[in-house]
């Protein structure tokens, strides 16, 4: 699903995010990214859905090449890719039931089956009945929840989480994460950045820690690893 | 792109308008307060510049036939002036005609010269373009028959200099202000799309192509320049319908003349309103380029 051969990735003020990182991915796992502050996940993580080019190296998901993709097809990968964010990423201005919706009106969906897909959506996240309220009027859970919607209601074969949990406090991670398990059982597959020691060592999910720009730990069930 | 697709973009710029309706107020204030002053300064320089052309129609060539001319050597004249390259019209003026002309404009005492008249046969000859003047009057002064050839020399090319020199200053002045207002209003557009970064951000992560987040951004620059554009239009409209009615029966007869309310006001209504769009539209593009590169 996802194989990353040699991804070197430096910065122009001379930083290396990534060191030479080789990584397979198949189709249907969980994996958890791991590791310090400035060790590299975010520039791993965003080079998943171009919104970092690697400097040299090939990154390929669903038989896509990252490293040659031109700017003009960009928004066909992001079409495939779900992404969760930290902060959301909502639109202020639209409600729950738009923002949602916004997702499928850009690969010019038909009005049925937008009504149709963001319904379903919503009833798997649980917020039906809040589907007029904007963002603002919304607890963080709820909007994280109205983001992995927006993110999965392209039905993609991969998510890609961003430390999805950082803002929300223990019993709310708690659902955003059995959320993203009910997804993973559906088959799509997910690539978690995450802090959460509590959340990587209860779950037991494939773990990936990078340290420097490279993977230091690659374990299927494997914990943390740091004092968090 | 599907036609639904450009239906949503234009139903989701009224609502842009509405949900960042301060953006909309400033941007569109922007292109009113700009319009107005353009709208109310091209309103004085085609005025001037009409007065100036009916000074430029003023000017005119009088030609004195020598005595010695008889009847046939005067139509001959007459002929050779009309086949003269940049000659539009020739009136003449025999010598009892230009005395007539005299006793009406200096007083009956002139009547006395009606016994033995010592005026000579005149043509009165305007040339095709005001600025030709010069050189029409040097051919003929060459002709034979021409007793003087009378043109205002010297007067004439400095009241051109004048007028042209004005006519330059008016269309610096005019360019001058569009490039100020252009510059205004893309600049107050591209604040309120920086203020609108994020959202052009989260599009492009939801997978929309560029198109997708330039289009309804122009529409809404359409928008605001046609908001913009209204208030002008109307107040430069009725300020000069009232005016036209207020000044034209004084000016019956003088030598500066309003221009006429039809089709003048509604061209300027058309170039007002075309220039509040193209700005507008302009000014979204150039601003929602600069994000949709990064």
């Amino acid at each position: 699903m996802i194989i990353m051969k040699k991804v070197y990735k430096k910065y122009p003020n001379g930083v290396v995010a990534s060191n030479g990182i080789n990584v397979e991915i198949k189709r249907g796992e969980f994996v958890f990214v791991v590791g310090p502050s400035g060790a590299g996940k975010s520039t791993f993580i965003k080079m998943m859905y171009r919104e970092e080019v690697p400097t040299s190296g090939d990154i390929i998901i669903d038989d896509i090449n990252l490293a040659t993709l031109r700017n003009s097809q960009v928004p066909y990968l992001r079409r495939k890719v779900g992404v969760v964010f930290q902060d959301f990423k909502l639109l202020p201005k639209l409600n729950v039931y738009e923002n949602i919706a916004f997702a499928l009106e850009v690969i010019e969906e038909s009005p049925e089956q937008i009504r149709k897909k963001v319904n379903v959506v919503l009833g798997l996240v649980g917020l039906t009945h809040k589907s007029r309220m904007f963002p603002n009027e919304l607890s963080g859970g709820e909007q994280q929840r109205v983001s992995i919607a927006r993110s999965i209601v392209n039905t993609p074969k991969v998510v890609i989480a961003d430390e999805p949990t950082g803002n929300l406090d223990p019993a709310t991670s708690w659902e955003i994460m059995e959320m993203l398990e009910r997804i993973n059982a559906r088959g799509t597959t997910i690539v978690m950045a995450t802090h959460n020691k509590e959340i990587v060592n209860t779950m037991r999910h494939r773990v990936i820690a990078i340290e420097g720009g490279l993977i230091t730990r690659d374990e299927v069930g494997g914990d943390y690893g740091y004092e968090s | 792109m599907k036609a639904r697709t450009l239906r949503r973009h234009f139903k989701e710029s009224f609502k842009s308008l509405g949900r960042n309706r301060w953006m909309t107020f400033a941007s569109a204030s922007a292109v009113t307060v700009t319009l107005l002053l353009v709208g109310v300064f091209l309103v004085i320089m085609m005025n001037l510049n009409q007065l100036a052309e009916s000074i430029e129609q003023d000017v005119e060539i009088k030609v004195i036939v020598d005595l010695a001319a008889d009847e046939v050597a005067v139509a001959d004249l007459e002929e050779k002036i009309r086949k003269t390259d940049g000659v539009l019209d020739v009136q003449f003026s025999s010598n009892t005609e230009e005395l007539d002309n005299m006793i009406e404009g200096y007083g009956d005492e002139f009547g006395l010269f009606k016994q033995d008249n010592p005026l000579r046969h005149a043509f009165y000859v305007k040339a095709a373009e005001p600025q030709q003047t010069a050189s029409v009057a040097e051919k003929i002064e060459a002709y034979d028959y021409t007793h003087e050839v009378n043109y205002g020399k010297g007067k004439v090319e400095k009241l051109f200099n004048v007028l042209n020199t004005g006519r330059n200053i008016g269309f610096v002045l005019v360019i001058a202000l569009l490039l100020t207002a252009t510059f205004l209003i893309s600049n107050t557009i591209r604040i309120t799309i920086t203020a609108r970064r994020r959202e052009i951000e989260i599009m492009k992560l939801v997978g929309a192509k560029n198109s997708f987040v330039r289009i309804p951004f122009l529409f809404e620059g359409m928008w605001l320049g046609v908001l913009g554009a209204i208030l002008p239009m109307v107040i430069v409209t009725v300020s000069y319908f009232n005016l036209y009615v207020l000044l034209e029966p004084k000016l019956q007869g003088e030598l500066f003349q309003l221009l006429g309310t039809t089709p003048f006001i509604y061209q300027l209504n058309g170039l007002m309103l075309f220039m509040g769009v193209f700005i507008g539209v302009w000014g979204s593009f150039m601003s929602v380029r600069k994000f949709l590169k990064a």
